[in-house]
């Protein structure tokens, strides 16, 4: 059964080309254009893996990271946040909060499939 | 008669006996005489000899005195006036043996005379040394390019230079810094107090004790303040302890400002690329790593690829425009000499251009105002361009000054040039020998707020860059004269204030000269404050440690906001034209109160100065609860017998030279130097403190009379 992949970012020019490779990858992809979008379909699909973009519309993602973590019934739930700012302390934060892992805007698409897949052995 | 003393003991005994023996064999005569001639009548010849022998003894001792007592007493006493005035001499009189002993205290005189005019230069020389040391100090402070405030542990200032004044004066506040007057009016006390408890402890632990702060002032600058101990030596003992601080001030505003909108453009530079940087490369690897997509699904991408490049161009464009402004306002203008900018230009441009360069006719007085780093890259790019569009082989400067502009020219032979031409090179960024700049020629002369355009001389085949720019004065920089105009010793600095101590009593016990005092005048209306007189001058100076500091002034025209009589204008030369626009005595008058915080107040006829302040107090809330003295009463205390005391009459008893007499500001100084002289002869009289001066003038005559 394929891995379900939960993509959270607001920007259209990225979500094309990342739910692309994913869908290729194999994984089971769905996409949500905010913060209250992303965590509404986090409980409801549950997904294995939600990369999950810092600066989004409603809710930004160090908060859905941090009432993820704060739910028992989604522990399961792991966490790659990609961001625009390279800020240390940024990254810092992120894994503070509970990500597991933190890319930085621009990736390599090789990355971040390598990044993706060991998250979800 | 120099006989050795053992000679003269000899000849004395012989003298004796010789006398003895006559006198023996005399009375030894007689007594055989009057028994050969029988027992009677021997009694008168032998009172004769008697008194003979006495008249003979009288004459040997009488110079024998003179010369064993009364001249060694005399030599003795001018000994002693010799004590006292060492150019005196002892004169030679008595035996030779007294002489010899005058000869050797002269000899003494004469050396301890040398060697007291030997000390006296040695001192005077250290004092000049002294002095010197403290006028380059001065000159030194004046000069620096920080700003620089030194204070002892009150918080008193002792030492400042112009250029501390003008950055705490940014704005409001500048009559704020001054000898003597404490620092806590400029900065917050808590923040200097935790600064040197710092230092006070790395000092004790034998650190580098220097403290840094930032904080901002009253007027809104910001500064970052450096704090360093001034330390000495505590009585008999080797502990090295803090007497005072140095305070160097940078004004970080303008600073913090640019560097704070570089920080932003720097920022949306990276920060902002990061995103569409994201979104291209992702879509590229999709476009190479998934050769078999479909047709839909590439254009997709394609246009991802299309629109983010689109948008990052624009962000690069705009990042560059906002990098240019930032730089027209970076630097600021220099005022410098126009044939200094020739010189340097000369090689400059040869070297960067490979073309020789030549100084035609230079104007050696022109000073202009111009930004030359960016001016010499506008004269480099120009000939690079003349150079390799024109084929020219040499140019020319010359400068001169035209009404109130300079012109500098940079001329070369042959080519003309078209307008449109002119024109694009006006407008392009400059770029030259390998060094470009964002800037156009047209930005920089805006920038310098100049002028360029192209003339031409067809008879000469000469044509030439005309550059219009403005003329500066040569400059006079603030500061750079440490030097009263009134006094030869300048006034930035008095150690003496290190001894001073925070004032913890009441004025009234302290000495006349060790406190410090505002000056001040007014000129008004009119006489009557009560029946609407309004002030409209407010001069004054201050006086700390005995000096009248003639470069810490108050000087303001207040506009009284009602009619100046025709009568008044001949006194104080004010003209209702001069008040246009000045501030009112309601704004003025907080201000005043300010420069004279912690002084005593002088004013000549005071009561009359005060009352118009004074009735000023229940609209401006301002009140001058300050002691005052009145240098009309003071004098009344001197000199109860002379007719006037008006300023000029006693200025003149005084010898105070009169400058600028009925402006405020000038009778201030006048009355400040008549206090100065006042306060010794006060002293005199046994008026020493400021509550001795104050009941001595109420004692007056004077002071009985209302105004």
């Amino acid at each position: 059964m394929s891995k379900k992949i939960l993509i959270a970012d607001d920007e259209q020019n990225i979500v094309i080309s990342v739910e692309f490779l994913m869908k290729r990858e194999g994984y089971e992809v769905t996409v949500a254009a905010d913060g209250e979008e992303a965590l509404a379909r986090i409980r409801a699909e549950k997904p294995d893996l939600v990369l999950l973009d810092v600066m989004m519309p409603k809710k930004n993602g160090f908060d859905v990271c941090q009432e993820v973590r704060a739910d028992a019934a989604l522990a399961g739930v792991r966490i790659l946040m990609l961001t625009a700012r390279g800020r240390e302390t940024e990254v810092a934060k992120g894994i503070a909060l509970g990500a597991d892992g933190y890319m930085t805007k621009p990736f390599s698409t090789k990355d971040l499939v390598d990044k993706v897949r060991d998250l979800l052995v | 008669m120099m006989l050795k003393p053992v000679h003269k003991l000899a000849l004395a005994t012989a003298i004796t006996l010789a006398i003895i023996a006559v006198l023996l064999y005399a009375a030894v005569a007689i007594l055989q005489s009057a028994a050969e001639a029988g027992n009677d009548g021997t009694t008168a010849p032998l009172v004769m000899v008697g008194l003979a022998a006495g008249a003979l003894i009288f004459a040997v001792l009488r110079p024998l005195v003179d010369l064993l007592v009364r001249a060694p007493m005399q030599l003795a006493e001018e000994t002693r006036i010799l004590l006292g005035d060492s150019s005196r001499r002892v004169k030679r009189v008595g035996s030779s043996e007294l002489c010899a002993l005058a000869d050797a205290i002269n000899e003494l005189a004469s050396r301890r005379q040398a060697f007291e005019q030997d000390v006296k230069a040695e001192i005077s020389r250290s004092q000049e040394n002294l002095e010197a040391d403290r006028n380059r100090l001065a000159v030194l402070m004046a000069e620096l390019q920080q700003s620089v405030i030194v204070c002892n542990l009150d918080g008193r200032i002792l030492l400042y230079n112009q250029r501390a004044r003008t950055v705490l004066s940014a704005g409001a506040g500048g009559e704020m810094v001054g000898l003597g007057r404490s620092l806590y009016a400029v900065f917050e006390r808590s923040l200097i107090a935790h600064a040197l408890e710092q230092m006070a402890r790395r000092l004790e632990k034998g650190v580098p004790p220097a403290a840094e702060l930032v904080t901002a002032t009253q007027a809104g600058r910001l500064l970052r303040v450096h704090l360093a101990p001034v330390t000495g030596h505590e009585a008999d003992s080797d502990k090295v302890k803090m007497t005072g601080f140095v305070l160097l001030l940078d004004d970080i505003t303008a600073s913090f400002e640019t560097e704070g909108r570089r920080d932003v453009l720097i920022q949306s530079l990276t920060e902002g690329s990061r995103g569409p940087l994201g979104n291209i490369r992702a879509a590229a690897e999709m476009l190479s790593s998934y050769p078999d997509m479909n047709a839909d699904e590439r254009s997709r991408f394609l246009k991802v690829i299309r629109t983010e490049v689109e948008g990052l161009s624009g962000r690069v464009e705009q990042s560059a425009r906002e990098y240019a402004r930032e730089l027209t306002v970076r630097w600021p203008l220099e005022e410098m000499r126009g044939a200094d900018l020739v010189a340097v230009a000369i090689p400059r441009v040869s070297e960067r251009c490979g073309l020789p360069v030549k100084a035609e006719e230079i104007d050696e007085g022109v000073w202009m105002r111009v930004d030359s780093y960016s001016f010499l890259q506008v004269l480099c790019y120009l000939t690079s361009r003349l150079r390799d569009e024109y084929e020219i082989s040499e140019v020319r400067l010359a400068l001169s000054a035209e009404n109130d502009h300079a012109c500098l020219d940079l001329i070369w032979m042959g080519a003309s040039m078209s307008t449109e031409t002119v024109m694009n090179w006006e407008m392009d960024p400059m770029r030259s020998a390998g060094e470009e700049s964002p800037l156009s020629v047209r930005e920089v002369m805006d920038r310098c707020n100049g002028e360029i355009w192209f003339q031409r001389k067809r008879a000469s085949h000469r044509a030439a860059f005309r550059f219009l720019l403005p003329l500066a004065q040569a400059p006079q920089h603030l500061g750079s004269n440490p030097t009263g105009a009134r006094g030869s010793r300048p006034e930035f600095y008095d150690f003496d204030l290190f001894s001073w101590s925070e004032r913890s009593h009441a004025l009234d016990d302290h000495l006349l000269s060790e406190l410090a005092y505002t000056v001040f005048d007014t000129e008004t209306t009119g006489l009557e404050p009560s029946k609407g007189d309004e002030i409209i001058q407010i001069g004054a100076t201050r006086i700390v440690n005995r000096r009248l500091l003639t470069h810490e002034v108050f000087d303001q025209l207040i506009d009284p906001r009602r009619h100046l009589p025709e009568a008044s204008v001949k006194i104080h030369g004010i003209t209702p034209e001069m008040l246009v626009g000045q501030p009112a005595i309601d704004t003025v008058l907080p201000a005043f109160r300010n420069f004279c915080a912690d002084t005593v107040l002088v004013a000549h006829n005071a009561a009359f100065d005060m009352r118009f302040l004074q009735l000023k107090e229940a609209s401006t809330g301002i009140a001058f609860d300050l002691p005052v003295l009145d240098t009309l009463l003071l004098s009344a205390v001197l000199h109860p017998n002379q007719e006037s005391h008006r300023l000029e009459a006693i200025a003149e008893r005084l010898g105070v030279i009169i400058v600028g007499r009925h402006t405020a500001l000038g009778d201030a100084y006048v009355t400040g130097e008549v206090f100065l002289k006042m306060v010794p002869m006060l002293a005199e009289m046994g008026v020493r403190t400021l509550g001795e001066a104050r009941a001595a003038a109420e004692k007056t005559y004077y002071a009985r009379v209302s105004y």
